[in-house]
């Protein structure tokens, strides 16, 4: 465009820096763009050189993260003894969220998870031997991720837990997770008292019978239409499960009810199902997890394949950086809490449970959620704003997951570290707020955004791959 | 004994003004006796360092962190400040979200909301400039950069760039503009017209175009360079581009040029290009020589004032040859009417504050021709350099919109509060007989101006009523401030207002040589 065409031109500005410059320009009529403009991150300028070099590499190798992410489909093929199935699971291994961490920088949170686990494994059998038992050296520890498998806050699962187990049926590679237990105090959430340990007994004895053998019976659940479904009916399927976990009930409870020895046990089965509103967060974050572990290892992709938390430190892990972790700091979230509790109570952010904003849900299909806006500030525009806001560091809309008020526009999809530190703009993240204490359990929920520290190591170990 | 204290908050960020603001809420404060609200830029700790506010936890911080820094009388006013910021903060934040739309973070997602956008207005701190220039130009825009400390490189980059694309980069430190009649940054509301200008002086445009505009002609378009362009280093790259671009409009049928003296071969090539243009092309380079601009077939000017009444005249198809002797009808009235101003033999000298840097540079060149030169913090002649810029001396000007003003305040056409300060100095200084201001109407500046300077001008004629106060208002009556409102408020308040900076700038020299003479 010449000089002498934007003469002819309607001026249409965009605006970076002074507002009331924008705000001068839209009362004199002219269609204006205000840039809500921050300073990069402080980053060797010379790395950006790199990448330019390397743009068009970058860019293939993305685009082909992105098409095996959206190519996922994740579906339910069964349940079984983590034992069985998780990779490498043995006797005296628990797995847990985030990054890799040892037991003497754990939280309260994971130890008390920890110590209920060795309890309910009939490892320990109280509290004070559990606490012996596994700072003892006897028990290993390894983040789920690295193990096919995904937990909430704690993230703990031992051998003998039930887990569903997901197929990416267009790959073919599996992931893992536990079933959710509820809300309150329960084992992801730190506590390890008796009624926490009774309930996981039953869910192995009951609730997981009967969903295996309800399962085997309908054959495969695709939780790639019940996750788009969700969120056309409410859902970003991390913060908020309900339409998910009615979806799955519908699916299920006719085989339960055909499957299941006796009606007492399917009635609770199903009760126990009904009853909480997180059950589908147990599906969404495997679906996830197994959309993501198919776009590992391309090298020049920048796309992020896992953001998880253990309670200590925020891990991120990139397709083209192989397994390696680059960790921060957790920050504490930014919540609603429960009546009696504070920020003061509150544990750094934890779970595998980010895994679902790494897949383009969640926090970042946080627009298609208006019921669960308290979380973000409390107007719908807001939860809209963090969703748009979101495809700033993407590298894709999705193609299956939807948000009904933007116009069916597909989710921000695919995060892409190098525009993660070009704007300055980390992920937005929902979580739930574990006390710091063990055995306490849930405190509140909220949102965050993600720490910029991981990141900007992230970015700094892919472009090393580029040299 | 003061004490200082403060806070350092991770992951917060605010444009500058925004900052000052929150800073001057800060400072109402009982017992606060000064703050600073700053990213934690290098150049930022320096100034705190130098004003005494650096704290030593703020050493080990980057540009993404912002200070909140306090000097007051006890430690317990402090931390009920510290206390308070969180609601400080929403309290901006809520006035920046009321019912706000969603805004993009970056250029790529702005394009994708505003699809044909064809400006891009840049003012974020001069170091992020360049690199948020090059992206709008990647993108085909053009680009308007407010900001100033963009190094030369990086404008000569940018230039180069542009100029290969047949884009057009206005600044750095391009304050003013009026494209498509819509004025960008710190511009007036004129008329539309048949006037092009090519400025590489801010308020230079400013002040002709509201000359032109109050003489009913009007402005078809008026492109700022940058007061570097016209340098050696840049060529006037931009500046013969724009010249061009005009000499290509259909629009335009006048063309204007307003700088300081160029670097001699930027002037061979305005000339150069002058040569080939065909429409009339009036010129004034502030303090610089006319020869070679008139032999190129321009005619010179040698105010603002005069560079806007020929060219009004020019447009509207009226000779000019009368407007030379009008204006010197005009000059010996205000000649005249000067001896009725000095009052007392005590008095001696004027003091000129000013807002705008290129109105600063032309009352030195009336002086200079009147009552010789004047001390400044820009003077003419170095020898009238002042060695404190704070402290008057003798007859003396200052551009309060200098970076040794400017650095942790708002522009003194914005924020009234230091010249206001001043103003009330020079007039207990009973040698002191005139103050000559500047006001700068239009968008960007202050939008109330009346309620900032009456009061001062009161308190002034209060503590000295022999002294005279001279004012010239840059606008029109489309501002938003109103020209004739605000002549009146300051004519109530007991100023003297003058029709234009070269006119008042006139009517002060005079009044001291008449001073002189008695």
């Amino acid at each position: 465009m010449s000089i002498n065409e934007l003469f002819g031109k309607e001026l249409k500005v965009i605006n970076t820096g002074l507002s009331s410059f924008a705000e001068n320009l839209k009362h004199s009529g002219v269609p204006t763009v205000q840039i809500d403009w921050k300073p990069p991150v402080n980053v060797d300028p010379k790395y950006f050189n790199i990448i330019e070099s390397k743009s068009g590499e970058i860019a293939y190798a993305n685009r082909k993260a992105t098409d095996i992410i959206l190519k996922g489909m994740p579906v339910l093929t069964g349940l079984d003894i983590a034992l069985n199935v998780i990779p490498g699971m043995k006797k005296n291994l628990i797995l847990h969220s985030g990054p890799p961490i040892t037991y003497d920088r754990m939280c309260g949170p994971t130890k008390g998870a920890i110590m209920g686990a060795l309890i309910y494994e009939g490892i320990a059998k109280d509290i004070t031997e559990a606490e012996k038992i596994a700072s003892s050296g006897e028990i290993e520890y390894a983040p789920c991720h690295e193990h096919s498998a995904v937990g909430p806050m704690a993230g703990i699962i031992s051998p003998s837990m039930p887990v569903f187990i997901i197929k990416n049926e267009t790959f073919g590679n599996f992931a893992y997770c536990t079933l959710n237990e509820g809300l309150g105090k329960v084992l992801r959430y730190g506590a390890f008292g008796e009624d926490v340990i009774t309930r996981l007994k039953w869910m192995e004895k009951v609730l997981y019978p009967a969903l295996k053998k309800a399962v085997d019976k309908t054959g495969s659940i695709n939780l790639k239409n019940m996750i788009a479904q969700a969120l056309h009916m409410g859902d970003e399927v991390h913060n908020r499960n309900r339409a998910g976990t009615s979806l799955f009930f519908r699916t299920i409870a006719p085989a339960i009810m055909r499957t299941t020895d006796n009606f007492e046990d399917a009635a609770k089965v199903l009760e126990f199902i009904n009853g909480n509103d997180h059950f589908f967060l147990n599906l969404s974050m495997p679906a996830s997890k197994a959309v993501l572990d198919a776009a590992r290892n391309i090298k020049y992709s920048s796309v992020a394949v896992v953001m998880a938390r253990n309670g200590t430190d925020f891990g991120v892990q990139l397709s083209g950086t192989g397994n390696q972790w680059f960790t921060g700091p957790a920050p504490v979230p930014d919540a609603l809490y429960f009546p009696g509790f504070s920020k003061d109570d509150a544990n750094p952010d934890i779970g595998d449970s980010a895994i679902t904003e790494t897949g383009g849900l969640g926090g970042f299909a946080i627009a298609a959620a208006p019921a669960i806006v308290q979380f973000v500030g409390g107007s719908a525009k807001d939860a809209i704003n963090y969703t748009l806001q979101m495809y700033e560091i993407t590298a894709v809309e999705n193609n299956v997951y939807q948000i009904p008020y933007l116009n069916f526009r597909g989710t921000p999809t695919g995060i892409d570290v190098i525009k993660v530190i070009e704007k300055s703009l980390t992920p937005f993240i929902d979580t739930g707020v574990a006390h710091k204490n063990p055995g306490v359990g849930q405190v509140g929920a909220g949102v965050l955004s993600a720490p910029i520290e991981p990141f900007i190591k992230a970015f700094e170990g892919f472009v090393e791959t580029l040299k | 004994m003061l004490i200082v204290k403060g806070k350092i908050i991770k992951g917060e960020y605010f444009d500058s003004v925004t900052l000052m603001l929150l800073s001057k809420e800060i400072n109402k404060t009982e017992g606060v006796t000064d703050s600073a609200v700053v990213m934690g830029t290098k150049e930022n700790k320096s100034i705190l360092e130098t004003s005494g506010l650096l704290i030593p936890d703020f050493s080990d911080t980057t540009d993404n962190d912002l200070f909140v820094c306090i000097k007051a009388e006890n430690e317990k006013i402090i931390d009920g400040v510290l206390g308070n910021l969180d609601s400080l903060f929403k309290k901006i934040r809520s006035k920046n979200d009321d019912a706000k739309d969603f805004s993009p973070k970056s250029l790529d997602s702005a394009i994708k909301i505003l699809p044909g956008a064809n400006l891009s207005l840049i003012s974020v701190a001069g170091k992020y400039a360049s690199r948020e220039a090059m992206k709008a130009l990647k993108n085909g825009l053009h680009v308007m950069i407010f900001s100033d400390n963009v190094s030369i490189e990086d404008e000569l980059e940018l230039k180069r760039y542009a100029a290969s694309k047949g884009l057009l980069v206005m600044g750095p430190d391009c304050g003013t503009a009026i494209i498509n009649g819509t004025p960008l940054a710190f511009a007036n509301v004129v008329n539309r017209g048949n006037i092009g200008i090519v400025a590489a002086s801010g308020t230079g445009l400013q002040e002709v175009s509201c000359v032109i505009s109050n003489e009913g002609a009007g402005i078809s378009q008026a492109i700022g360079t940058g007061g570097r362009d016209v340098k050696k280093e840049i060529g006037g790259i931009m500046f013969i581009r724009a010249l061009q671009a005009l000499n290509n409009d259909k629009e335009t049928s006048v063309i204007v040029l307003v700088s300081k003296p160029p670097h001699d071969d930027v002037l061979e090539k305005i000339c150069n290009e002058i040569k080939n243009i065909k429409k009339p092309v009036v010129s004034i380079m502030i303090g610089g020589n006319d020869e070679k601009i008139k032999e190129a077939g321009a005619i010179p000017a040698s105010t603002l004032e005069e560079t806007g009444l020929i060219a009004a005249a020019l447009s509207k198809g009226k000779d000019i040859k009368s407007i030379k002797t009008d204006l010197r009808k005009t000059e010996e009235e205000i000649k005249a009417l000067a001896s009725g101003y000095s009052k007392n033999k005590k008095q001696k000298y004027l003091r000129g504050l000013f807002s705008g840097g290129t109105l600063c540079d032309e009352a030195q060149l009336i002086f200079k021709d009147t009552i010789g030169f004047v001390y400044s913090n820009t003077p003419l002649n170095k020898d009238y350099q002042f060695s404190d810029s704070w402290k008057s001396q003798q007859n003396c000007v200052i551009d309060l919109g200098e970076d040794e003003f400017t650095v942790g305040r708002p522009h003194p056409m914005i924020d009234y509060t230091l010249r206001n300060k001043k103003i009330v100095e020079e007039a207990a200084d009973s040698e002191v007989a005139v103050i000559l201001l500047d006001v700068v109407l239009g968008y960007g500046s202050n939008l109330n101006p009346a309620e900032e300077l009456v009061p001062a001008i009161k308190k002034a004629l209060k503590i000295n009523p022999d002294i005279t106060i001279i004012c010239s208002i840059t606008g029109t009556d489309n501002d938003p401030q109103n020209r004739i409102y605000m002549k009146e408020e300051l004519e109530n308040a007991g100023a003297l207002v003058m029709r234009s900076n070269a006119a008042a700038s006139k009517m002060a020299a005079y009044i001291i040589k008449t001073l002189q003479n008695n």
